[in-house]
């Protein structure tokens, strides 16, 4: 196999699924059944999985003049979005049955999107984390709207196609100015250029402007604003997918950018990365407080979590990258496994909207009731829990590298957190029933389902009793982005001159 | 010979008249014009700046630009059509379901 077709494997093999699903759909019938193309959509996720785990064994490829590299990090980000995205298909095999007519489309989107989410982690030149960027985030414009008789979803897919394009001609303006300062708009490159360069100022604000096109990717604050109206808007499912592997593709593209090309910089951008995670801390917990609508609660909580995330990138490199790595995984179950409940409560009209809505579900859906509790805990960082293990060693990172200050808004922010996970908690398990009608007892949740809520569920707890395994994965791909960050592939130093 | 401060001057004046533009105009038609003339803004930094380096990646990067731009908004174009479809309005302001 040439070296190019094994570093994208994953990538090609989704690509090719996807295209392949594209081409079936118009060919099925008006009204026949598209589970097939769904089932068809989760294999290939599952061989594209596999394919990263056997890139695992060739260390670290390069490929493509040396645009792409493959190494332990880009794998970890490879396979969470491989995982994140079997369970986003598996909950939502049965999710446009009868409703949608074309819903073969949207197991395409989810791979094409997956895709994209795969190129920005392994990409080491931004044109490529770019054209990545671009693939995954017109892929969710879409998914968002997905629904496109309600006024709600256009309003969401519009709304998130504004702000999300707004954001990507500010990440666009810093790699220009990058290439300015540096000439060349490689990772590797421009931390080389740095120590030479003429312009630091055009370096900073470039800087500067990549860090606010990224903060509009990952929803933190101040530049959270579309988060809630699009997680309100857009369907369960695919709520549960955009909060958490377009994020983790983007935090790892923010941690690639800031430990491999702006190392020399870290005083001033630890700075601005300090107020932005205390900012998000601060927006996501306090606007969480004031919701009743339990998807809008949840994309606040997002922000919190963008917030928490952001604590590593202050602390040492080591470290930082390691529980932020982490943190991704930790999120992705709990988030997309509570967001999959969402999926089976409500059904595609959502009829359970509010927290009064969701009021006694503990007696008429036990096991649904039972699984949200699960990760509702995580969220909030019960002991033998993914999110407890996640915001331990973030916030302990951050203790050691001395931002004391910055752990302390962290553990106050859960303090605050506790109130509306908590508040819905209490509904599910201690409100009587007989006030609600929204959700009926009788409606079963189906296999596939079924298989994604173990899924999550297996994986939040395994996170939080044996973490080692993921953790000493995170650490490999710490050590592959921040040791050498100034060693270019041999064969491409000049391609591109 | 202009000298490259005046392009990127120029750059920066057509990007800060996107961002505002985006952030003051109603219509959404208007607000998706603004973000193609951000990204125009952009494509001229690199040019500019690919000139200045002698580097043909600021040009690569300009054909890249300009081809998701065309995918963006194709994209764009159709969610505006369903926009108009459940709602008869472009006027962002009616565009409001989403509220507390």
């Amino acid at each position: 196999m040439s070296p190019n077709v094994l570093a994208l494997l994953p990538e090609i093999i989704l690509t090719l699924t996807g295209v392949l699903i594209m081409l079936a759909e118009p060919l099925l019938s008006a009204g026949s059944s598209r589970k097939p193309l769904g089932w068809l959509a989760i294999l290939g996720t599952v061989a594209a999985g596999l394919a990263s785990w056997y890139q695992l064994g060739f260390g670290t490829l390069h490929a493509y003049f040396g645009t792409i590299q493959v190494d332990t990090f880009s794998v970890f980000f490879h396979l969470l979005i491989s995982a994140i995205v079997l369970v986003t298909l598996l909950s939502s095999v049965d999710y446009f049955e009868g409703h949608a007519t074309h819903a073969g489309e949207y197991f395409a989107l989810v791979l094409f999107g997956a895709v994209g989410m795969m190129l920005m982690t392994c990409s080491v030149e931004l044109l490529m984390v770019f054209v990545g960027l671009e693939i995954s985030s017109i892929s969710t414009y879409i998914m968002a709207g997905f629904r496109k008789g309600q006024a709600s979803a256009t309003e969401a897919s519009i709304k998130y196609f504004l702000l999300g394009s707004f954001a990507t001609a500010f990440f666009l303006y810093g790699i220009a100015l990058a290439f300015g300062a540096t000439g060349s708009t490689r990772i590797d490159s421009i931390s080389m250029g740095l120590a030479t360069t003429a312009t630091p100022t055009l370096a900073i604000l470039a800087l500067a402007l990549i860090i606010i096109g990224i903060g509009f990717k990952v929803s933190a604050a101040p530049f959270h604003v579309w988060t809630p109206d699009v997680y309100q808007g857009a369907p369960a499912p695919v709520v549960g997918l955009m909060s958490t592997a377009p994020k983790a593709a983007a935090f790892a593209v923010l941690l690639r950018i800031l430990f491999s090309g702006f190392p020399s910089y870290e005083p001033r951008w630890a700075g601005l990365i300090w107020i932005i995670a205390a900012l998000s801390m601060f927006v996501g917990n306090l606007g969480a407080l004031m919701q009743r609508d339990v998807k809008r609660m949840l994309a606040y909580s997002s922000i919190a979590h963008a917030g928490y995330l952001l604590v590593a990138y202050t602390a040492f490199p080591a470290d930082g990258i390691a529980s932020a790595c982490f943190y991704t995984a930790a999120y992705a179950a709990m988030n997309v496994g509570a967001f999959t409940v969402i999926t089976q409560i409500g059904g595609y009209n959502e009829r359970a909207r509010t927290i009064d809505d969701y009021a006694g579900l503990a007696l008429k859906r036990p096991v649904l009731a039972a699984a949200l509790g699960l990760f509702l805990l995580s969220l909030i960082g019960i002991p033998f829990t993914g999110g407890f293990f996640g915001k331990f060693y973030v916030f302990s990172a951050a203790l050691h590298s001395g931002r004391v200050w910055l752990a302390v808004i962290g553990l106050l922010n859960s303090g605050i957190a506790c109130f509306y996970y908590l508040r819905l908690l209490a509904a599910i398990y201690t409100r009587p029933t007989t006030e609600n009608d929204r959700i009926s007892a009788a409606a079963r949740v189906s296999i596939p389902a079924a298989a994604a809520l173990a899924i999550t569920a297996a994986a939040t707890l395994w996170l939080g009793i044996a973490p080692n395994g993921v953790l000493g994965l995170a650490q490999q791909s710490a050590d592959s982005v921040h040791t050498n960050p100034a060693q270019p592939a041999q064969d491409t130093t000049n391609a591109s001159r | 010979m202009v000298p490259i401060s005046w392009y990127l001057v120029l750059a920066a004046v057509l990007f800060s008249i996107g961002v505002a533009s985006f952030l003051i105009k109603r219509n959404i038609i208007t607000i998706f014009m603004s973000i193609e003339l951000m990204l125009n803004a952009v494509n001229l930094t690199f040019v500019a700046f690919a000139h200045m380096w002698h580097q043909i990646t600021g040009q690569i990067f300009v054909f890249f630009v300009m081809v998701v731009a065309a995918a963006e908004a194709a994209v764009g174009l159709a969610i505006i059509i369903a926009i108009f479809r459940t709602r008869q309005t472009l006027n962002v302001d009616q565009v409001n379901l989403l509220k507390n």
